[in-house]
């Protein structure tokens, strides 16, 4: 398990107060509160259909709360999605999320574009500054590639890649912009046990880069091997928060989600 | 090619055409012209449709714009009695700069469109150029259109140069730049996001494109270009009237596009000759047709429109990528049957597994592992 250290003074890097979603009559989200201490890696279980990924898309902006809200680092925060990345939070999605149109490396060029500071109008007459810029984003995401170790498929279209390297060209873009908070939606699914196993080393790394990470995923081993702490939700209410020693304890997530050992 | 490398590649291949029009007949001259005012909105095709994945049927209405614009602006100069260059070039700036106001006011509410409703929306405006010309028929001048008062070729040109080689110069200039410009734009910051949108809006806005203002400027900047290609036509026929621009030239060019190849703005010049020189040859060949009047009348226009809509069919079926995607595929058989084969490990190796990352982590970032590439899993 992870041992990770929180400062109690600092506010947390993401904090869900009351958060409810409702898409029509039914309510995916209901009264969810909890807190992602900065530095720190947060896992959320569930059975599908709990409210996982509606919670990602609270904090990317794709669906409003009908009620409660959202702290970032202690500020209010009212998330809009093309606005993510300037405010330091970075999403892999469900599946790969890559754009097949654009080769690996210009995949994760566009997970600085919150960085960039050119145009349009520096880019059509090639201005000096257009070329700056290109090559600082090129520069960048040649080291987030290498990082990863798949600099060498910079030039390749992802789809003809294997399913492992587009992961981590999705990871990479994410990476890319050195975010503060990042989530990360069920990156484990599609990966062999083996490859799983590395990508739970990659994301324990992760904080030492002053990163929190926030995990949706169903593979509770992961989950329970890199997170300090696991929220659990059933039906879009939040039915246990802790360590991954008192998740694994509760009869209430054994009953939702984790199932008994047959006997 | 990078963007620091087009410009001289623009400037070399403008030289070029410009010396070709010394040899050409004044007629192939002002199908030159032609060809490159088509260019230009065809390219602005390119990056709308082909780059941006929005579906527009109202390409013809954003060339109207710019003819019409030109046609205003140049008229009311004559008026005010200006003459010389600046009677060429303002002209043509009105022509970019109204379209590009269309294409400002219709990307606003064609960015909130995809698809079908899109092309429906955008084949409505094309539709309507006929009635707004009746409309405001005292400027624009109903469905007679417009005379224009152009500036013809400097005095020091005239005897060694026709009208018809002037009107080409321009019009090369003219697409030269504006193929260097999209050019430029499709191989920066803006051609990524552009397509980032068109394979996932939801992923790019979380890479923190801005999709809305992506697809609006993708409308501008495509309007721009139709403008300035329905500049230079009106420059090249001295008039604007509704019925040059129909939806019939809208599947024109759309067809041309994609019989090019709609994914490259090199496929946009090959649609743009076809567009021109496919009708001119097939109304040749049915000019020469032993036929009956009538029949030969019938065919007139009628026989290029099937050839061409044939053409798509077959490009559809047999070349999604067009004419350019052909070249590209041959050039590429070319330069792979000139190379020794790899060895068979070296080649299985490279082909299964893709670990062959470089050396470790830069210095002074932090490590990350790095084994996950060797994945061979599948979702």
């Amino acid at each position: 398990m992870a041992v990770q250290h929180t400062d109690q003074s600092v506010p947390p890097r993401l904090r869900f107060s009351d958060i409810s979603v409702r898409f029509g009559g039914l309510t995916a989200l209901d009264g969810v509160s909890f807190a992602v201490p900065a530095g720190a890696v947060v896992g959320i279980i569930g059975p599908n259909g709990a409210g996982k990924t509606t919670l990602f898309n609270v904090v990317c902006g794709f669906n409003a709360p009908a009620a409660g809200s959202l702290e970032l680092d202690g500020d209010t925060f009212r998330p809009r999605p093309h606005h993510l990345t300037r405010r330091g939070v970075a999403r892999t999605m469900q599946g790969l999320g890559l754009f097949s149109g654009l080769t690996v490396l210009e995949n994760v060029m566009l997970g600085l574009e919150g960085s960039a500071r050119h145009g349009a109008l520096q880019d059509a007459l090639a201005l000096p500054r257009s070329r700056r810029g290109e090559a600082r984003l090129r520069e960048r995401s040649l080291q987030a590639l290498d990082e990863l170790g798949i600099a060498s498929h910079a030039a390749s279209l992802p789809d003809t890649l294997p399913y492992g390297v587009r992961k981590k060209t999705a990871l990479a873009r994410a990476l890319a912009g050195s975010p503060r908070l990042l989530l990360l939606d069920e990156p484990a699914g599609g990966l062999t046990h083996e490859d799983i196993d590395e990508l739970a080393g990659i994301i324990r790394a992760i904080p030492a880069t002053g990163c929190s990470v926030v995990l949706v995923e169903h593979h509770v081993d992961l989950v329970m091997s890199v997170c300090g702490r696991i929220a659990v939700l059933d039906f879009g209410k939040l039915i246990a928060e802790g360590t991954p020693a008192e998740i694994g304890a509760n009869p209430a997530v054994t009953d939702a989600y984790l199932g008994v050992e047959p006997v | 090619m990078t963007p620091s490398k087009s410009l001289p590649a623009a400037a070399g291949a403008a030289a070029a055409l410009i010396g070709l029009t010394f040899v050409l007949e004044p007629f192939v001259s002002y199908q030159l012209a032609t060809v490159c005012a088509y260019l230009c909105a065809i390219a602005g095709l390119t990056v709308l449709t082909g780059s941006g994945g929005q579906l527009s049927l109202g390409q013809a209405a954003l060339m109207a714009g710019g003819a019409y614009s030109y046609a205003l602006c140049a008229n009311a100069m004559a008026e005010a009695g200006i003459e010389g260059p600046v009677l060429l070039l303002a002209p043509l700036a009105a022509a970019v700069l109204g379209a590009a106001a269309m294409g400002l006011v219709i990307g606003c509410a064609a960015g909130r469109l995809h698809g079908p409703y899109l092309a429906g929306f955008t084949l409505a405006l094309v539709v309507a150029i006929p009635a707004v010309t009746s409309t405001f028929s005292e400027m624009l001048g109903g469905d007679q259109g417009l005379w224009i008062t152009v500036e013809k070729r400097p005095d020091a040109l005239r005897g060694t140069v026709s009208n018809e080689q002037w009107q080409s110069w321009l019009a090369i200039l003219c697409a030269v730049a504006v193929m260097a410009v999209l050019h430029n734009l499709l191989r920066g910051r803006f051609g990524r996001q552009l397509r980032a949108v068109r394979d996932n809006s939801a992923a790019a806005a979380l890479a923190g494109v801005n999709v809305a203002r992506t697809k609006i400027v993708s409308f501008t900047v495509s309007a721009a270009a139709a403008g300035l290609g329905g500049g230079l036509l009106a420059y090249v026929t001295q008039s604007a009237s509704p019925g040059a621009y129909s939806l019939v030239l809208s599947l024109y060019l759309l067809m041309a596009a994609v019989i090019g190849g709609i994914g490259s703005l090199t496929g946009a010049v090959w649609g743009a000759l076809i567009m021109v020189f496919l009708p001119h040859s097939i109304n040749s060949f049915t000019a020469d047709l032993p036929v009956s009047p009538d029949l030969a009348q019938r065919l007139d226009g009628n026989l290029a429109i099937a050839v061409f809509g044939t053409v798509l069919v077959l490009v559809i079926l047999l070349a999604p990528r067009g004419i350019q995607g052909l070249i590209t595929a041959a050039v590429r058989r070319f330069r792979n049957s000139g190379t020794e084969p790899l060895p068979e490990t070296t080649a299985g190796t490279a082909g299964s597994t893709g670990s062959a990352g470089p050396a470790g982590p830069v210095p002074g970032t932090a490590s990350l592992p790095t084994k996950l590439s060797t994945t061979k899993g599948q979702p």
